[in-house]
C-alpha cells in the first residue's frame, strides 16, 4: 500500500516537469514554423516589390500620320520620329532630335505596323495612339532612375526630363497595364520583352515530360510492387531507382546531349528533347511515390478481390490502382514541379538561348521559364531587374496553380476504406 | 484507366517519332552559339534582323567562346550551328579541328571592341592604377628582388603604392571559365608582369614558369570569384565601398549612378578612350560564319549584312547604344567588305 502511494507520488512529482517539457517541445515546433514562414514572407515580399513594376509600362500618346511613303519603305520608326518632332517643334539641333526620338522604344514602330496589318485602310489617316516608351523613360517614371542624382550619373539627361515632364503635364505620358509582357516573346529591349515564349516552352516541355514519365513511371511501379518476384534482380533495380532520384540534374542534360541530340539526331533547343530529359529526371520520383501509394493500399482490398475470383490484373486495375491514384498524382506533381524549375539540364541541349519567336510546336526552338529568368538576370539593362522578378512571380503562380490542380484532383479521387 | 494510360503512351510515341522525322528536314532558321560577352550584341542584331526581314529570328545560344567554337567546328549539316561568337580570336588548333571535321571555309568578322573596367562604388575614392600595380595586388606570387619570388605579402592598397588608401585589397572578378577573365589575364596581368625585365626575359627561356608566375591569381581572399553574373558584382560594389570589380564596359555604362570606372595607366575607361585605343584594357570581339551553310540556311548572308551595316555597328548604331565600342571607320569598311563577300579566314 505504501509502495503504490510512493509510486503515484513519484508520478505526481514528475508530472509538472513532463508537462513543461511537452510545452517546450510545442514551442520549438511553433518557432520553427514561424521562422520558415518569416523567410517565405520576406522572399515573396522582396520579389513582389521588385517585380510588381514590370506589370506596368510607360506609354506615350502620339498623334501619328500613316504616311504612305514610309509605309512603302517599311520604315515604321520614321512615322514615330516624325510625330515626336511635331510634338516638340522647338527642338531643332540634330543631336537634340536624336535624343528626343530616343524617348520612344525602338519597338513603337512595330505597334503601328501591327495596327496597319489589322486594318490596311489606315494609309494617310491620322490617329492618336498610345505607343511604348523607351526603358530609360520607364525606369525614370518608376523611380529606378533618381532625378536628384547628378546628370552625368543618370541615363536620362535634364533635357529629356523637361520633355518628359511636359508630356506628363499634357496627360500624354502614363503608366499603363503591360499586356505585352504576358503576350510577347523575348527581346533585348526590356520594354518589349515578354514572358509568353518561355511560358509556352515550359508548357510544351512539361507536356512531353508528363506524357513520357507518368505512364512509364506508374507501369514500372505497378509491376515492381504487384507482380515482380522479390529476388536479387529486383533489389538491384530498386537500389538503382533510388540512386537515380539523387543524381544531379546536369548529368541528365549531358545524357540528353549524348543520346537524344548526337545519337538520335533530334533538333537542338526543342521542347521535345527538353521534355525527354526532364522525364528522365522525373521518372525516379514518380516511381518511388507510386510504389509508396500502392503499398499504402491495405492487403484486405486485394484479398477481397481475389476472393471474389478477380485475376491479378483485374485486382490491380479495378481495385488497387484507383485507390493508389491520388498518391501517385501527388508524386507526379512534385516531380513535375521540380522539372518546371530546372534550367541546368536544359543548358546542355541548347534551350538556354535567345529566342524571339513564340514556339508553336514540340520541335520549334524554345526556352523555359527558369532559363528566361537566368537570361534576364544577366542582362545589363536596369529595366530587366524588375522583369526578372516579374518572371519569377509568373513561375511561382504557375507552380501554385499546378499544386492546386493536384490538390483538387486528389480530393476528387480520394477514397476512404 | 489502363486503356487511357496506353493511349497516352502511344501519343508520346508519336510525338517522339514526329521529332525524329523533323530532324531530317532542312533548317530554315539561323543557329548562333558562342561567347556570353558577344551574346548581348548578337541578340540585338538577331532581333532587328527578325523584325525587319522576312526571315525567322535566329536562335542565339550563350555557350562561351570555347564551347561555341567546339560546336561550330563539329561539322557541316543541319545539327551544327551556322555562326559562332567569340570574345577572342579563333586559335590555330581550332581552325585545324574545324578542317578535320569538314568545316574548311570560315569567314571572320570583327565587330568592335569591349573594354574591361576596374570599377568601384561612386562613394569610394577614385584611384589611378598601372597594370603593374593591379598585377602586384592580385598575383599569387610577387617578385622579391631579381629572380626571386615570394607569396603575395600585400594586404592593403597602401602596401602596393604608398599614396593609395590603406584599405584591404578586395577585388571581385570573373571565374576562370569566363572569356572576360582570359582577356583580363592577357591584357592586365601579363602586361603588368612583363614590366619586370627579368620576368620578361623568362618568357623566352621558360614559358611555363612565366605563365605560372604572371597568370596565377591569389587565393587568399584578395580576389573573389564572383560568378558570371556582372549585375551581381555591381550590386556588391554598391554595398561594399572598399571593393573593386572587374567586368565589361556595358555594365558600367548602364550603372553610372552606382559605380565608376577607375583610370588604368592614367586613362579613364570612357566610350571615346576605348574606341580610340587610348584605354589599354580592351579586346576585339568576333563572330565566325560557316560558309558551307551560306545559301543553304536562308538568311545567313542577310544577317551578316545587317551586323556589318552602319546602322548596327556604326558610331551611332544601335549596338553602340548597347555598349559595343565601334571599330575605326576604315576597319569597319574592311570587315564589312570581307563579311559581305564571305571571304575565307587567313590566320
Amino acid at each position: 500500500m505504501s509502495d503504490t502511494l510512493t509510486h503515484s507520488e513519484r508520478i505526481e512529482a514528475g508530472l509538472t516537469k513532463r508537462y513543461r517539457a511537452e510545452k517546450r517541445f510545442r514551442l520549438y515546433g511553433i518557432a520553427a514554423i514561424a521562422v520558415a514562414m518569416a523567410f517565405l514572407v520576406i522572399m515573396l515580399a522582396a520579389i513582389g516589390i521588385r517585380g510588381i513594376g514590370a506589370f506596368q509600362q510607360t506609354e506615350v500618346a502620339l498623334t501619328v500620320v500613316f504616311d504612305e511613303t514610309h509605309i512603302k519603305d517599311n520604315n515604321w520608326q520614321a512615322i514615330v520620329k516624325e510625330s515626336m518632332r511635331k510634338k516638340f517643334p522647338e527642338v531643332t539641333s540634330r543631336s537634340d532630335k536624336r535624343l528626343l526620338t530616343q524617348l520612344m522604344s525602338s519597338g513603337a514602330g512595330f505597334n503601328l505596323q501591327n495596327m496597319y496589318r489589322a486594318d490596311p485602310s489606315l494609309v494617310g489617316e491620322t490617329r492618336t495612339v498610345w505607343l511604348t516608351a523607351s526603358d530609360d523613360v520607364d525606369m525614370l517614371m518608376k523611380g529606378a532612375i533618381d532625378r536628384a542624382s547628378p546628370q552625368s550619373e543618370r541615363r536620362v539627361s535634364d533635357k529629356e526630363i523637361v520633355w518628359i515632364d511636359s508630356l506628363i503635364a499634357d496627360g500624354a505620358l502614363e503608366l499603363k497595364f503591360n499586356t505585352h509582357f504576358f503576350t510577347g516573346g523575348d527581346s533585348r529591349e526590356p520594354e518589349l520583352a515578354g514572358i509568353f515564349g518561355a511560358f509556352m516552352g515550359s508548357i510544351f516541355s512539361l507536356a512531353v515530360c508528363f506524357l513520357l514519365s507518368f505512364p512509364l513511371g506508374v507501369m514500372t511501379a505497378i509491376y515492381l510492387e504487384e507482380f515482380a518476384p522479390k529476388n536479387r534482380w529486383t533489389d538491384v533495380i530498386e537500389v538503382n531507382i533510388n540512386n537515380l532520384a539523387a543524381v544531379p540534374s546536369i548529368v541528365f542534360g549531358l545524357l540528353g546531349l549524348a543520346v537524344f541530340l548526337n545519337f538520335f539526331m533530334l533538333p537542338r533547343s526543342a521542347p521535345l528533347v527538353g521534355g525527354m530529359v526532364l522525364a528522365l529526371m522525373t521518372l525516379p520520383t514518380i516511381i518511388i511515390a507510386s510504389r509508396a501509394a500502392l503499398r499504402a493500399v491495405p492487403p484486405s482490398i486485394r484479398e477481397a478481390a481475389w476472393g471474389m475470383g478477380a485475376s491479378s490484373v483485374q485486382t490491380v486495375l479495378h481495385h488497387v490502382l484507383p485507390l493508389a491514384m491520388p498518391g501517385m498524382l501527388t508524386g507526379t506533381i512534385i516531380g513535375m514541379a521540380q522539372a518546371l524549375g530546372e534550367s541546368a539540364p536544359l543548358l546542355m541541349i541548347g534551350m538556354v538561348a535567345f529566342i524571339v519567336d513564340i514556339p508553336g510546336s514540340f520541335t520549334d526552338p524554345a526556352t523555359a521559364l527558369p532559363v528566361q529568368i537566368f537570361l534576364w538576370a544577366d542582362s545589363p539593362e536596369r529595366a530587366f531587374t524588375e522583369r526578372t522578378a516579374a518572371a519569377i512571380i509568373v513561375l511561382l503562380v504557375f507552380l501554385v496553380t499546378m499544386n492546386l490542380i493536384a490538390v483538387v484532383l486528389r480530393k476528387k479521387f480520394e477514397r476512404r476504406w | 484507366m489502363f486503356k487511357k494510360t496506353l493511349t497516352v503512351a502511344a501519343l508520346a510515341g508519336i510525338v517522339v517519332a514526329g521529332g525524329a522525322a523533323a530532324a531530317d528536314m532542312s533548317r530554315d532558321q539561323i543557329r548562333i552559339v558562342g561567347s556570353s560577352t558577344v551574346f548581348p550584341f548578337s541578340t540585338v542584331v538577331a532581333e532587328q534582323f527578325g523584325k525587319t526581314s522576312s526571315f525567322k529570328t535566329p536562335v542565339v545560344e550563350s555557350t562561351g567562346s570555347g564551347g561555341g567554337l567546339k560546336l561550330f567546328c563539329s561539322g557541316v549539316g543541319d545539327e551544327h550551328p551556322d555562326i559562332t561568337n567569340a570574345s577572342r580570336r579563333i586559335k590555330k588548333s581550332e581552325v585545324e579541328k574545324c578542317a578535320s571535321n569538314g568545316v574548311t571555309s570560315i569567314t571572320e568578322v570583327k565587330i568592335g571592341y569591349d573594354g574591361i573596367v576596374f570599377a568601384n562604388a561612386n562613394a569610394a575614392p577614385a584611384v589611378n592604377l598601372t597594370r603593374k600595380e593591379i598585377w602586384l595586388a592580385l598575383a599569387k606570387d610577387v617578385p622579391a628582388g631579381e629572380g626571386k619570388t615570394q607569396p603575395n605579402p600585400y594586404k592593403t592598397w597602401k602596401d602596393v603604392r604608398s599614396d593609395l588608401p590603406a584599405v584591404k585589397i578586395e577585388v571581385m572578378g570573373p571565374p576562370p571559365t569566363s572569356g572576360t577573365r582570359d582577356a583580363f589575364v592577357e591584357l592586365v596581368m601579363d602586361e603588368g608582369c612583363e614590366s619586370y625585365p627579368w620576368i620578361k626575359a623568362m618568357k623566352k627561356t621558360d614559358k611555363k614558369a612565366f605563365k605560372a608566375l604572371c597568370q596565377s591569381i591569389r587565393e587568399d581572399g584578395g580576389y573573389v570569384e564572383a560568378g558570371e553574373n556582372d549585375n551581381l558584382i555591381v550590386q556588391k560594389l554598391d554595398a561594399n565601398k572598399d571593393a573593386f570589380g572587374i567586368f565589361g564596359y556595358s555594365f558600367l555604362d548602364q550603372n553610372a549612378d552606382k559605380i565608376k570606372g577607375n583610370k588604368v595607366e592614367g586613362v579613364e575607361p570612357t566610350f571615346e578612350n576605348i574606341a580610340s585605343g587610348a584605354y589599354s584594357v580592351s579586346r576585339p570581339l568576333f563572330f565566325y560564319v560557316k560558309n558551307a551553310h551560306a545559301g543553304k540556311v536562308p538568311g545567313i548572308k542577310e544577317y551578316v549584312a545587317e551586323f556589318a551595316s552602319e546602322k548596327a555597328w556604326g558610331t551611332e548604331g544601335y549596338l553602340a547604344d548597347k555598349g559595343l565600342i565601334p571599330m575605326p571607320k576604315e576597319e569597319r569598311a574592311k570587315f564589312a567588305h570581307d563579311a559581305t563577300a564571305l571571304a575565307n579566314l587567313s590566320m
